[in-house]
């Protein structure tokens, strides 16, 4: 743990010089390629939508990392219970009901979901190869995404639960024009920062917590000193299924509620790459880079080859940073030498 | 009773080591040729033809290649939409670039072009595995088909960033692409083209080089020990499931849907060609096709269901419910079968090989 925090402060350290180089790179890169548009205050801008974005990213991210730490299941279902989590809150709210009432209502459908997964999907396959136990997420993938849109329907649903979305110009004096941030970014930045808090106190502090770690850390172990497995996978994938209603309600009200949600399940892919599968700060640090990452490659060299290139940039870097550290930021080193 | 080996000995190594030891196989399969050849052209009409046997045709040779790669060197890919579409505009370009080419040619040639961008997205094999080496093939399945979709230099410009096969024949007047196509050539020349391929892949996986392949996804440091060379195995699956994964990507575009543009080849395709193996069953050749076959019907019965039973369902809660049908199956396969609809096959072959006895 104390590994992991001084890696994790060496990292923070970096940052702002990691972000001064890449301005400069396109900084000189602009001067070169006149095509390009480039302003320090524009790529602060550019840079803090990104990694606002981020956060959105890191929140889906979050809930496959805990899947993983205590199961070893890589879930692809995330996605789809993003979606499900939010179609669900949708509905509850499109019923008149107030979002507080709405989201506990959709919590209790969270856990009930998880609970069926538990006994229906993942009891049956215990001691099965985890690629059997990724394809079986992957119909689940299919399941909720058509049973979803059965109960609910598909039209894009419009989620708004009272965050203010007003568009506001932080340091008007030091750049010209100010840099325009999105409130409602903030807030979702604020959101998973809570998030994260509640899940660290939650792991750390209580009974049920110190068990999800036991069970994370060795499966044999943790069941010969009483720690009912069964149990522990049901209460972590309710977990992941809460972490997933709130990244469906931040994404639902920032793009609408529709099924392309499910699908932003894939961009958190590269975020886990990037951070490690095991590790919660990895997913959020994971998802900051990326997130800024393809924002920027997209405004600033977007340009240079006919723009798109978010469909693939974070599979790119992700690919790219495999091959000099295959665990991750903060990922478990496993030594293999194959 | 008639599914029984007794009385067949082998005198020699080669009948040994036959491709088919049994006789009620070879009997069986030569059977199957010929149904295939020439009774299913001539009663199937032109509708069965083009959407249920090109497709699976299309489709089992794009999770022959898959399977070989996942199924028996253990490399799990979610690129395989990405290779299909390498192959898909690899053949175009060729195939409008040098007209006097000879259409088989230009697929084999299309096939190699995607061994080589296989081999590339494959080098990550080496150092990762698992669930890491699968993000890395999304890489390969975004970039590619965000290249396609472009630069329109992949398409001769065309505006819409369609293309269109240009009509070739397989021999003289007897055409195999484009508009003059009849169903049934197309589906003769896909017969047996693929069923060529399938037994070099059969063959092949009996080979020395399918070994490695297999020792290396049972326990690569053992494999490395006895001598195996990792980095030439992986990479000499990933070629040569590129190989065929590109060549299915050419003759889907080219032989079944005549015109296609890159965002056909989008993940789905990659994750129902994935399906197809695991459910087929991982590292088996006949998996492969037993598991296009279900993929493919799968979802035109389940079209056709509700209206054959009467009930009038919206074509919108149709599509969802297939998704769930679909997901329900895949999870319900799992549970009972991991093994797939391969080892159904051999199950129900021993069981064969006991009736009426019951042991």
């Amino acid at each position: 743990m104390n590994a992991t925090a001084t890696r994790f402060g060496i990292w923070m350290a970096l940052v702002p010089l990691l972000i001064a180089i890449l301005g400069l790179g396109l900084q000189g890169l602009a001067i070169i390629d006149t095509s390009l548009f480039f302003t320090w205050g524009y790529f602060l801008e550019v840079l803090i939508a990104g990694l606002l974005q981020g956060v959105l990213y890191s929140l889906v991210a979050l809930g496959f990392v805990l899947i993983f730490k205590a199961s070893g299941i890589f879930n692809f279902a995330q996605g789809s219970m993003v979606l499900f989590a939010a179609l669900t809150m949708v509905g509850f709210i499109e019923m008149g009901l107030h979002w507080t009432l709405a989201f506990i209502l959709a919590a209790g459908v969270m856990v009930v979901l998880a609970i069926v997964i538990e006994k229906v999907v993942l009891r049956p396959m215990v001691n099965q190869p985890h690629i059997i136990l990724f394809m079986a997420t992957i119909g689940i993938f299919y399941f909720l995404d058509g049973f979803g849109q059965t109960l609910w329907g598909s039209d894009v649903k419009v989620l708004d639960i009272g965050i203010p979305k007003d568009p506001m110009f932080v340091l008007p004096n030091v750049f010209e024009g100010g840099i325009l941030i999105n409130s409602f970014d903030l807030v979702a930045a604020l959101v998973g920062a809570v998030l994260v808090a509640v899940l660290a106190v939650f792991f750390q502090y209580t009974r049920v917590g110190r068990a999800l770690r036991a069970v994370a850390d060795d499966h044999q172990a943790a069941l010969s000193v009483g720690i009912p497995l069964k149990t522990i996978w049901a209460i972590v994938w309710s977990v992941a299924g809460i972490v997933a209603l709130v990244a469906g309600i931040m994404w639902g009200s920032k793009a609408g509620v529709q099924f392309s949600l499910a699908l932003i399940a894939l961009k958190a892919l590269p975020v886990l790459i990037l951070g490690g599968f095991t590790s919660i700060p990895g997913a959020i640090v994971g998802g900051l880079i990326i997130g800024a990452g393809e924002q920027v490659a997209e405004v600033f060299l977007g340009p240079l080859v006919g723009g798109a290139l978010q469909d693939w940039f974070a599979y790119m870097l992700a690919l790219g940073f495999l091959l000099f550290r295959p665990q991750g930021l903060f990922g478990e080193k496993i030594i293999e030498r194959i | 009773m008639f599914y029984r080996e007794a009385g067949q000995f082998k005198t020699s190594y080669s009948a040994d080591q036959a491709i088919f030891p049994i006789r009620q196989d070879r009997l069986g399969l030569l059977l199957l040729g010929l149904v295939a050849v020439f009774a299913v052209p001539a009663l199937a009409n032109n509708y069965f033809l083009e959407t249920i046997f090109v497709p699976f045709l299309v489709f089992a040779m794009a999770a022959l290649g898959l399977n070989l790669l996942t199924g028996y060197c253990g490399q799990l890919s979610l690129g395989t939409g990405g290779f299909m579409a390498c192959g898909a505009f690899f053949s175009f370009k060729l195939a409008t670039a040098f007209p006097e080419l000879h259409i088989v040619v230009v697929f084999l040639l299309a096939g190699l072009g995607t061994a080589g961008v296989g081999v590339l997205f494959g080098l990550p094999s080496l150092r990762i595995k698992g669930f890491y080496l699968a993000v890395a093939t999304l890489a390969a399945q975004f970039f590619l088909v965000w290249m396609f979709n472009k630069f329109n230099w992949w398409t001769n410009y065309s505006p819409s960033g369609v293309i269109s096969a240009p009509p070739r024949e397989i021999i003289p007047g007897f055409f195999v692409t484009g508009n003059e196509a009849s169903p049934a050539a197309k589906y003769v020349f896909l017969l047996i083209f693929v069923a060529v391929l399938a037994l070099i892949a059969k063959n092949l996986v009996r080979s020395r080089t399918g070994r490695s392949w297999m020792a290396i996804r049972d326990m690569d440091i053992a494999a490395e020990i006895i001598g195996i060379r990792p980095l030439w195995a992986k990479l000499s699956a990933f070629a040569v499931s590129s190989f065929y994964i590109g060549i299915s990507g050419a003759l889907w575009a080219f032989v079944y849907t005549g015109s296609v543009e890159a965002l056909a080849f989008q993940i789905d395709r990659s994750f129902q060609v994935l399906f197809m193996v695991i459910i087929g069953g991982l590292g088996s050749i006949l998996g492969s096709f037993l598991g296009a076959a279900f993929i493919v019907l799968l979802p035109i019965l389940l079209n056709n269901a509700p209206a054959a039973l009467g009930i009038p369902l919206k074509v919108e809660l149709i599509s969802h419910l297939e998704f769930m049908i679909f997901g329900a199956l895949i999870i319900f396969f799992l549970i009972v079968e991991p093994h797939g609809l391969a080892r159904l096959w051999q199950i129900g072959k021993e069981k064969l090989r006991l009736w009426p006895f019951p042991y």
